[in-house]
């Protein structure tokens, strides 16, 4: 062994550079204020080894990005562990600099002969801080999709060559594949070897200069090997406690509701639902870490392209360039504590931006709203009228100025309001197409967003909110009641629960009929069916009403109601006879092929989807309701995907399953898929 | 801040020398301090590396690859694609997954069946049909139309057969991998 060493330092000389490694003197001993330094190398190292395990199992483009990130943190073994580290430890590492910077220039360690090793250490922020950005978009998932597209766009802003460089970092005009092999590019080769680079030369600098020690001197000198390598040592192991707690997601699983066993996506970094350029995400927000950024930038709201160029580039800029001054700065006799001061400064400026904006997006949960009670109905009545608005508070200035405030606060309270409804709803997505990724089929060859497209679930709100809400409500009848109640007047049915037993059994009540969940606010309220309920129903038992409720709503073979249906065969097949009764129902409507349509909707089918479908494409035709159709427009009234139709067949079809209650839910339990591949 | 810059570190010595027992705690804590925090980025970096050791490959079911009228009893090996369900990582979907020569001998209502893959080191055998032989466009293997080797030849042993039957009038195959390179056939897992 000795033997081998000593061929290799003849032929190396590495005995003198390991003894120059370790052996560097530390006067005045090994310190604890010593550490940042090393826990930041030690935290690249981390970012290096994880990320080079990662870069083997990730697929930059636009149909595998998100999906080998989802493969990696839910399908194999140790991937959530490994994103969270590797998650976790950057932002770690953004603290640590912040840490060591203000430990650098409190200690003056900028100043003569360290100038330059203090200008590398900048550089070598900035690289960080690239490499955090790249990474953020790399998952390809909302967040980080819309995020990084806000910090693209402002390059436009750059007086003359913007737009090109733009493009230029894009990789195109728009966002796609080649915006993710560049970030990658940047993200896992040149900014890091431009940070190993720059980190050698910063290393090699501070062992030309020696630490900065602190005077006085607490004791006698030591050696970097052990003293300080042993607190240099514990030191990364709290970072990487406290990175491993944030990993283990500790609140996460203490609010989760299926707490064991423990689902991956719950656990180490978040992934949010697949970019989707159509799909709008109001949640989106920089890292914590740039938020202050965000929030500097809303002081230039309204300063159009000059002022986006002065609060994105030349302000962080000239603040950028100051920090390169601090050395010569630090000649002049009070230079040091200017210094001190303008880090401080700039670090508490950061902090209050950042608490601002955390406080304009979370002020929700510690505003009380039953402080703006009052004010919709106020505004209902005021409008912005100035002077209608001294006459409802009689001319009272200090009532006026109350309102204006509360005004601006109910305002602020409703943005807020929206930001944290638009990360539940994203993270609804996100577990929403982690489920649909994990059935058996797996991901399409077109990608995880097409599971999102042609999900019912997912879709099937949207669709409503967009097309069919300004008339219809979609609410549980129980929900509607109390304080819940719909701002404005349904102008159609309640289609909660459309076709099943229970939204038929209301409608044939003559207490619900015409009311506002049926037709209460529709020119059927008049027709031949509310006077039918109203008059002739009442005489019919109750049994006999119920049996054809059963029938009918047989008919729309929902997948939801497939036991009782299958449990009540006889009384399904009871009703049928009642209403294929030709003195009953089939008087106005056709059932199977008892009766004619043209005076009301056909019963045959009714609410299945093939039904619902047509209904919805077109409830003018004469196997709806022809002539009496009240206000509801044909949504896919020409043949075939023709473009005049207001909506496409497949979008109807996701409105109709939604409708049915006919969406893909997981077996109870596990989720995981099984393990095999070719 | 008068601290030169260039300090000399090797020589001098550290004043007042700890004891050997503090010495050698203080080495012990680095030594250990630092290798917990350097194994728990290298573990689970390994977990995924290995994570492929885990995945099997999902072989011997028959799959249909061509109709009895598209395999005329001439004798002579005709190449087709198999088509099936493959599981690629996250990705589900029906695509080629290799192809192989079928033949039917004059007057016979069995196939045989050889897989495409050379033996050898597992190129794209071709078949030729002046010769009426299979070449390895890579090594130059040869081997007769029944996938018997033509000595010498660089492969260890004859072209693959993989079972295969006939039923309702198609071709079914049970396709799988070989490892290459071996004397033996063994099938991949």
């Amino acid at each position: 062994m000795k033997a081998l060493l000593n061929w290799l330092d003849d032929r190396t000389g590495v005995r003198d550079f390991v003894h120059e490694a370790l052996f560097e003197r530390i006067p005045g001993g090994a310190r604890w204020r010593y550490v940042w330094g090393s826990t930041l190398v030690f935290a690249f190292a981390v970012q290096a080894i994880t990320g080079i395990s990662l870069w083997m199992c990730y697929s930059p483009s636009t149909q595998t990005a998100w999906e080998s990130v989802y493969f990696i943190q839910n399908q194999m073994q140790g991937g959530w562990l490994l994103r969270g580290l590797h998650h976790f430890m950057a932002h770690a590492m953004v603290v640590l600099m912040a840490l060591h910077l203000m430990q650098v220039v409190i200690d003056g360690a900028y100043r003569a002969p360290r100038e330059v090793n203090f200008w590398l250490g900048l550089l070598l922020m900035q690289i960080v801080l690239g490499l955090s950005l790249t990474g953020y978009l790399l998952p390809w998932d909302q967040k980080g999709y819309w995020a990084t597209r806000v910090a693209t766009n402002l390059l436009s802003v750059v007086p003359v060559v913007g737009p090109q460089l733009q493009q230029l970092v894009v990789g195109g005009s728009d966002y796609g594949h080649h915006t993710l092999t560049r970030f990658f590019a940047l993200h896992a080769g040149l900014l890091p070897g431009l940070l190993v680079f720059f980190l050698a030369l910063h290393v090699a600098l501070f062992r030309r200069h020696g630490i900065c020690h602190k005077q006085p001197a607490k004791g006698p000198d030591a050696m970097f090997w052990p003293d300080q390598v042993l607190k240099d040592a514990v030191a990364c192991l709290a970072v990487m406690i406290v990175v491993l707690v944030l990993v283990a997601q500790p609140v996460n699983l203490f609010l989760s509701e299926h707490r064991w066993p423990i689902e991956t996506s719950h656990l180490g970094a978040e992934l949010g639902a697949p970019a989707d350029p159509s799909n709008q995400y109001s949640a989106a927000r920089p890292e914590w870490y740039f938020l202050f950024l965000f929030q500097f930038l809303k002081l230039f709201e309204g300063g159009g392209e000059q002022g986006e160029l002065l609060g994105a580039i030349v302000i962080p800029g000239l603040i950028m360039l100051s920090l390169f001054l601090l050395p010569f700065l630090g000649r002049w006799n009070l230079g040091h504590r200017f210094n001190v001061g303008l880090i401080l400064i700039l670090f508490a400026g950061i902090a209050l931006l950042t608490g601002a904006a955390l406080n304009e997006d979370y002020r929700k949960l510690w505003t009380d709203p039953s402080k703006f009670a009052q004010l919709p109905e106020i505004i209902d009545e005021v409008g912005t009228d100035d002077q209608k608005i001294a006459a409802h508070f009689q001319n009272d200035k200090a009532k006026i100025d109350k309102f204006q405030e509360d005004l601006i606060a109910f305002e602020k309270y409703k943005k807020s309001k929206d930001y944290l409804e638009a990360v539940e709803q994203a993270e609804t997505e996100a577990q929403r197409v982690t489920i649909l990724a994990s059935t058996e089929t797996r991901i399409p060859v077109s990608g995880a967003i097409t599971l999102l497209r042609n999900d019912p679930k997912t879709q099937g709100p949207k669709l409503f909110a967009a097309r069919c809400a300004s008339c219809h409500t979609y609410a549980e009848p129980a929900a509607t009641q109390g304080d819940a109640q719909p701002a404005k007047e349904p102008a159609a049915p309640n289609l909660f629960g459309f076709a099943s037993r229970a939204w038929l059994k209301s409608f044939l009540d003559p207490k619900h009929i015409a009311g506002p969940n049926y037709f209460g606010n529709t020119s059927h309220r008049d027709g031949e069916m509310v006077g039918f309920v109203n008059e002739t129903l009442k005489d019919w038992p109750a049994e006999e009403i119920q049996n054809a409720v059963m029938a009918l709503s047989a008919e729309a073979l929902l997948k939801r109601q497939a036991n009782e249906d299958q449990k009540d065969l006889s009384r399904i097949e009871a009703g049928r006879k009642l209403i294929a009764d030709a003195e009953r129902c089939v008087q106005c409507h056709k059932f199977h092929d008892a009766g004619e349509t043209g005076s009301a909707p056909d019963l045959t089918g009714y609410g299945s989807r093939e039904w619902l479908v047509g209904m919805i494409s077109n409830p003018r035709h004469q196997r709806f309701y022809g002539d009496n159709n009240d206000g509801m427009p044909a949504f896919a009234e020409h043949p075939g995907d023709s473009p005049e139709n207001m909506l496409a067949t497949h979008a109807i079809g996701l409105l109709v399953d939604w409708l049915r209650g006919e969406w893909y839910e997981p077996p109870d339990g596990d989720t995981q898929i099984e393990i095999a591949s070719e | 801040m008068s601290k030169p810059s260039q300090s000399s570190t090797r020589s001098g010595p550290a004043a007042a020398p700890p004891t050997p027992r503090r010495r050698f705690l203080t080495q012990a804590g680095a030594l250990v301090f630092g290798g917990i925090v350097c194994l728990v980025p290298t573990l689970s970096g390994l977990a995924v590396l290995l994570d492929p050791l885990r995945r099997r490959s999902k072989a011997g079911k028959f799959i249909r690859v061509a109709t009895l009228d598209s395999l005329p009893d001439d004798g002579l090996p005709r190449q087709f694609p198999v088509i099936a369900e493959h599981v690629d990582a996250w990705n589900r979907s029906l695509e080629p997954i290799g192809a192989v020569y079928l033949r039917r001998n004059p007057g016979e209502l069995r196939a045989h069946c050889l897989t495409a893959t050379c033996p050898h080191l597992g190129c794209f055998v071709n078949y030729d049909d002046e010769s009426n032989t299979f070449k390895c466009p890579c090594h130059n293997s040869m081997f007769q139309v029944d996938g018997e080797m033509i000595e010498p030849s660089p492969s260890p042993r004859a072209m693959d057969t993989l079972e295969c039957k006939i039923e309702n009038e198609e071709v079914l195959v049970r396709f799988q991998n070989f490892y290459t390179g071996k004397t033996d056939k063994v099938a991949k897992g």
